[in-house]
Parts: structure tokens; sequence; C-alpha cells
């Protein structure tokens, strides 16, 4: 009796710890999913209700009007272009070099080694302020300013220490008696990166291109400043262009824009679950 | 002496090979980042502005600062929001991915929603916050104004007093995620007999935190601490979308201070000198730092 009493007490006990961690969770995710949720609620609402100094999550009225709007605007979708040429190239050409690279880390151990990722630490310690200036003389001297392929280069070697981080600790995985056996029926260096590795690192590949993809969509300072043409100018710098024009009528509007410019992290999102759920988060951490 | 010969030849053959696969990253980073660096830091010692000629001044830059009242201001508010910040980061965080790693039913989708702000685009982040505490519209003032917390709406990005509060709670809000993201794969690498030893020898879930949690994060714990005063200290783009600097330049982070003196005012070689003593800045942070870390770990 004393002891099924004890038993059960425990249980309970173990019950309201949990719902009390549930309910800690859930604190969390209202302060980390509130201001998203505000702004698609801000976008699918008519002007009128924005304004009406009444808070609610749920539209009284849904509307599509804000969306309308922004795919009238031609320098929006012209941005909206932009971003997404800007981050496909960067993510396709980042991964390409970067595989040989991280072959070739974790498969010779020579001093090049520390040096290579000497400069993956210390080049995250420089702040951004000090490499923008004469970045600019070197596009300038290469043409490269004011050009999408300038902002792909940047970009591209902005990505490079983690996408090499990522991808070497990928590769060391691998048994290398696959490569001995293609080197055994002749394959070269070359052939073995591309036809044998990459096949094998897929989904690493996959997280690593699209976390070249975010970045690039994301990035706002470097395009700030290196780009000047209104035709160029990607969706991030444009969106903050977007709020400069401080019109009231725009907060409907802008909250759409932001967003469609959300939408690549959401898909991103989708992937990760799987990602998660795989375990592939501690083989890179390991790594 | 013949094994000597015949090593030499083949590890330089495979130091050729290395550096073969390594070219196609190190022409572009040496291109777009070592050397744009480095003539960064030597524009720091000289007193180039937009469109003049170059000239080497020597420590000039950094004597002015020393005198510059704008510069200490910056210097101090960007200690205050990173100090903050990173500590905030930190505890929650870590409070999240305790909870995270608990085996509670719906964590993996708990974990998937967390991650939300930090995937936004830096600047859709600065924006939803801006509707967040506009002053018209905001949901922060329409929903104190309701519960009668408030009479008349506050304009939070352009207050004395709640600029800094309001930034930190934004800048927080956007590191959470990376912090517990860490901590949870960290969290995942402790094995399980560990607790289930303590748990035998009768250990409290607090002393079990304190004795085997806390002391297997410490590695992690001190690459999330250096990152977080890295990231922060050198934060940009959100507090610019938020405040530019204002109220009075209360709210001027050293890298708004920099950007202002090149961008606006046209000194560049100024400019370089505040970035430069911001690495200076992390470095002694990093060194001292991790210094104590590693003897801790050590002994």
């Amino acid at each position: 009796m004393q002891i099924s009493n004890i038993l059960s007490s425990r249980s309970l006990k173990r019950r309201i710890t949990r719902f009390l961690m549930h309910g800690l969770i859930l604190t969390f995710l209202v302060y980390l999913l509130f201001p998203l949720i505000w702004m698609i609620s801000t976008s699918f609402k008519p002007t009128a209700e924005i304004y009406s100094g009444i808070p609610s999550l749920i539209p009284k009225v849904f509307t599509g009007e804000h969306y309308l709007t922004v795919f009238q605007e031609k320098r929006l979708l012209m941005s909206i272009a932009n971003s997404l040429y800007v981050g496909v190239i960067t993510s396709i050409i980042v991964v390409l070099i970067s595989l040989p690279a991280a072959y070739a880390l974790s498969r010779y151990k020579t001093a090049v080694n520390k040096l290579v990722m000497g400069w993956i630490l210390t080049s995250q310690i420089f702040p951004a302020i000090l490499i923008m200036i004469p970045l600019f003389l070197v596009l300038r001297s290469l043409h490269l300013t004011d050009t999408l392929s300038g902002l792909v280069l940047v970009y591209v070697v902005w990505d490079i220490p983690f996408v090499l981080w990522m991808l070497q600790g990928y590769v060391k995985e691998i048994p290398i008696e696959l490569e001995e056996a293609a080197a055994i029926d002749g394959a070269n260096q070359t052939q073995i990166i591309y036809k044998i590795i990459m096949p094998l690192l897929l989904p690493a590949i996959g997280a690593a291109v699209l976390f070249a993809f975010i970045s690039a969509w994301n990035e706002f300072f470097f395009a700030l400043v290196l780009l000047k043409s209104p035709d160029l100018t990607t969706l991030p710098v444009e969106l903050a262009r977007y709020t400069g024009i401080e019109g009231q009528a725009r907060t409907g509007p802008l909250a759409a824009a932001s967003f469609i410019a959300t939408i690549p992290s959401i898909i991103l999102f989708a992937i990760l679950r799987k990602w998660f759920s795989s375990g592939a988060l501690q083989g890179a951490v390991k790594g | 002496m013949s094994i000597q010969t015949t090593l030499t030849p083949r590890s330089r053959n495979r130091n050729m090979d290395q550096l073969q696969l390594l070219l196609p990253i190190m022409v572009p980073v040496l291109l777009i980042s070592f050397i744009p660096l480095v003539r960064g830091i030597y524009i720091g010692f000289t007193d180039y502005e937009l469109g003049g000629q170059i000239s080497f001044s020597g420590l000039e830059n950094y004597r002015i600062m020393l005198h510059d009242r704008f510069f200490w201001r910056s210097m101090g508010v960007g200690f205050l929001w990173t100090a903050v910040v990173t500590a905030l980061q930190i505890g929650l965080g870590m409070i999240l991915a305790l909870l995270l790693n608990q085996g509670l039913r719906w964590t993996s989708l708990y974990s998937v929603l967390m991650l939300v702000p930090w995937a936004m685009p830096p600047i859709v982040r600065g924006l939803m916050w801006r509707q967040i505490y506009s002053p018209d519209t905001g949901a922060l003032n329409l929903i104190l104004t309701q519960m009668g917390l408030i009479d008349a709406p506050i304009n939070w990005l352009t207050s004395f007093e709640w600029a800094i509060p309001a930034i930190i709670v934004a800048g927080v809000w956007g590191e959470i995620p990376k912090a517990a993201l860490f901590f949870l794969a960290g969290l995942k690498t402790i094995p399980g007999s560990l607790y289930e030893a303590a748990e035998l020898d009768g250990a409290s879930t607090f002393s079990q935190f304190r004795h085997i949690t806390l002391p297997m994060m410490k590695p992690i714990m001190a690459a999330v601490v250096s990152l977080s005063f890295m990231w922060n200290f050198n934060a940009f783009g959100l507090i610019w979308i938020l405040t530019q600097g204002g109220p009075g330049g209360l709210t001027r982070l050293p890298m708004l201070a920099a950007y202002e003196e090149a961008f606006r005012y046209g000194y560049v070689g100024y400019a370089a000198a505040i970035g430069n003593v911001m690495v200076i800045i992390i470095s002694l942070f990093l060194f001292f730092y991790l210094r104590v870390q590693l003897k801790e770990r050590t002994e």
C-alpha cells in the first residue's frame, strides 16, 4: 500500500516535471516564432486592419493584395531573380572547388593542413569592414565591381571555410579501401574525387549546397557596398531600400516581400528535419 | 641513406599533389580574402580618405582615437552588447538544449521550429523586429496597451531608455538557435552510462548536471563562447536596420562606427584603424579566455 503510494506520487511528480518542461519549451518557441508569425499575419491583413490599433494574430479578413503589389513591383521581382541567380551559381561553384580541397585535407597529412585550418579559424576574427575597401579596389582592377559575377566570387570565398570544414569531416569517414580499389582499376585522382567520393557524399553535399545558397541569398553587407546599378541589387538590399521609402501603406507589402525572402529558409527546414532524424548532425560535429 | 633518398621525392610529390588539389580554393582565397585583408590592415596605418592618396601615417589614427569621444562610446556600447547578448544566448541556449535532450515527445518538431530565427535573412530579422517595435502598428505596443500596462505607445527604438534593451532582445533572439544547436549536438555525445552510474550513486539531477554535463560540455562551451563573442562584437546588419546606431549614437556598435567613418565621412584610414583595434580586442579576449579554458582542462 505504502509502496504503491510512493510509486504513484513519484510518477505524478515525473508527469508534472514533464508538463513543466513542455511548457518551458513552448515559452521559448513563442519567443522564437512570434516575430515570424506576426509578420506572416501582417502580410495577409488589409491595410486598414494593420492600422486599426487592435492586435490580432489571425487576420479578420484575409487579403492577397500585398503579394500582388510585390509582384507588380519590377525592381523587387528583378532583385528576387538576381538573388536566385547569385545563390545558385555560388553554391555550385563553392562545392565543386571545395571538394578536391576537402579531399586533400583529409587524405594528406602535411604542414599545409595546419595552414589551411589555421586560416579557416583566423578568417572568422576579422570584421568585414577591414576587407571591404581593399576588396573593392581588387574587384575594380578585375572589372568586377557592380557585376553579379564579382558578388558571386566574393560569396564563394566567404562560404569556403564552412563548406570545406564540413566536407572534410565527411570525407574522413569514407573507407580508403574504396579509393585503392578504384586506383587499381586505373582511375586517376580527379576521377576518384568526382566519381567515387562525390556520389558517396551526396547528403553532405546537399547540405553544403543549401548552406551556401542560403548564406548568399541572405547576405547584405557586401551586396550593399559592391552593387550600384538598380537592376543588379539583390533581395536583401532591395528590402532595406524598400523600408527607406517610409510610406505608411508599405507595411503590408514589406511584410509580404519579407515572407517571400524567407521561403528558401523554410524549404531548408523541411530538408533539415530529415537531416536531423537521420543523425547526420552528429557526423558533422564529430568531423 | 637509401631510405632518405627514396622518401624525399615521394613526400615532395605528396605535397605537390595536395597543393594541386588545394589550388582551386587557394587562388580565390588569396585574391579575395587574404590580400584585401592585409591591405586593409595596412590602410589602418594610413590617412587614406575616399578618393584621395594613400600615405603612411604610422600611429596617428590611434592617437586620434585616444581622444575620440565617439569611438570610446561605441566601444563601451559594443562591450555591453557583446557581454549581455553572449551571456544570455549561452544561458538560454543551454537551457533549451537541456530541455530538448530529455527525450520528451515532439522533440524533433521542437528542434526544427527553434531553428526558425537562425535561418532567416538578417535583413528580414531586422524588419520583423522593427514591425514588432513599431509605435503605431507594432505588436508590442498594441498588446501592452490592450493589457493596460502602458497608456501611450512607446517608440522603443528611438527611446534612450529602451533602445539598448530592445536591440538586445532582438539580438539574443537570433542567436539562441545557434547556441542551442551546438549544445544539443554536444549533449548527444555524452555517454548515457555516466548518468546511469550517477543515478545508482543517488546523485541529484542538479549534481549530475554540475559534475557530468558541465565538465563534458566544456570544450563545446569554449567554442560557442569564442565564436559568439566574435560574431556579436562584429555585429552590423540587425542593428543597422533597427536603429542605424541611434538615438544619438546610443546603439552605435563598433562596426557601425567604422562603417560610418568609411562610407559616410570618407575617413577610410580611420575606419580601418577601428577595424584593427577590434581585431586586437577579439584576439586578446580569445587568447586569455582559451588559455584559462585549456588550463582548467589539463588540471
